[in-house]
């Protein structure tokens, strides 16, 4: 991927796919590191499945024999000196509170470290793709922050959905007037 | 987050729209969004149809949805176009400059663009 902006957008289909109602995406961000979560309330995996999505040639894709999501994004992060990792609780086991988590620990100053890109455009995708899913992104670097909460939108917006174009364009317009306040901290 | 103020404005103005949006979608598009269609740079191209569908005024008619792997991934990203009682159209190798043109020609005016569909690849 050229961008981890990209490997966002990917992994946070599966979210989509896990019938997640619930998706948070948190970027954690200082001088030195990316720190990455995507948190669901998904179906989640049972602990072999889990095991098995971080090698590229397990998938639960049948038309094809090889996942490669969860691999790119695993060595994305190991390749800058970071460091991965997933947790998960399916809802055969925990019926009530089940669900899946991914983080990535990123060294920015590594020669390998892949810039994040444009991740005001996986966002927008991501809920034109799931309109239904309450989506919360937040991005904290030092003193400031991008937040988007589709709750709070959804509250306002009653029966528009938030695949309306206005409001995605809305969505992005937002997004990049709080990012605008990063270049100038 | 910006103005909440805005989002009621919208949805003022989007109160007619959505009763409009319920009888429509004539028209598919379907983008392939999985890993393969991702790196492949699917993304721009959805977002240039979501932005071109809207700005040419076809929302009643088009909506522009997400899938996975589509199983033909040297071919990503690739962009299927169903409509009702016609055959489906398979663009395959796309890019934001070609869904302009798609929009223009085969959604606004009817006509597919035998060059960037799967059945030129093959010949």
């Amino acid at each position: 991927m050229k961008e981890l902006s990209l490997n966002i957008l990917d992994i946070a289909q599966n979210s989509i796919k896990a019938g997640a109602a619930h998706i948070g995406i948190l970027l954690d961000e200082t001088p030195d590191t990316l720190e990455l979560s995507i948190t669901d309330d998904g179906c989640g995996m049972t602990a072999d499945v889990v095991r098995g999505v971080t090698d590229p040639f397990f998938t639960t894709r049948t038309t094809r024999s090889v996942g490669m999501g969860i691999p790119l994004l695993k060595l994305a992060a190991e390749q800058t000196g970071g460091s991965f990792s997933i947790e998960s609780v399916s809802e055969r086991d925990d019926p009530v509170s089940h669900g899946t988590a991914v983080r990535a620990l990123f060294y920015k100053n590594h020669l390998d470290f892949t810039p994040l890109g444009d991740v005001v455009s996986t966002v927008c995708t991501l809920i034109q793709g799931a309109p239904d899913v309450d989506w919360h992104f937040c991005h904290r670097f030092g003193a400031r922050t991008a937040e988007l909460d589709t709750a709070e939108m959804r509250a306002i917006l009653g029966d528009v959905p938030l695949d309306s174009f206005e409001v995605l364009e809305w969505i992005r317009q937002s997004l990049l007037e709080e990012y605008a306040g990063f270049d100038t901290q | 987050m910006k103005s909440l103020a805005e989002l009621a404005a919208i949805r003022e103005k989007m109160k007619d729209k959505v009763v409009l949006r319920e009888g429509s979608g004539d028209i598919r598009v379907v983008v392939g969004m999985a890993t393969c269609g991702i790196a492949a740079g699917a993304r721009p191209v959805l977002n240039r149809f979501v932005e071109q569908v809207s700005a040419q005024g076809l929302s009643d008619k088009v909506t522009v949805t997400q899938t996975g792997c589509i199983g033909i991934c040297q071919f990503e990203p690739v962009v299927e176009v169903y409509e009702a009682g016609k055959e489906k159209v398979t663009y395959v190798k796309m890019t934001a400059e070609k869904a302009d043109e798609v929009v223009e020609k085969h959604l606004k005016g009817g006509k597919v663009i035998g060059e960037y569909t799967i059945s030129a690849m093959n010949a």
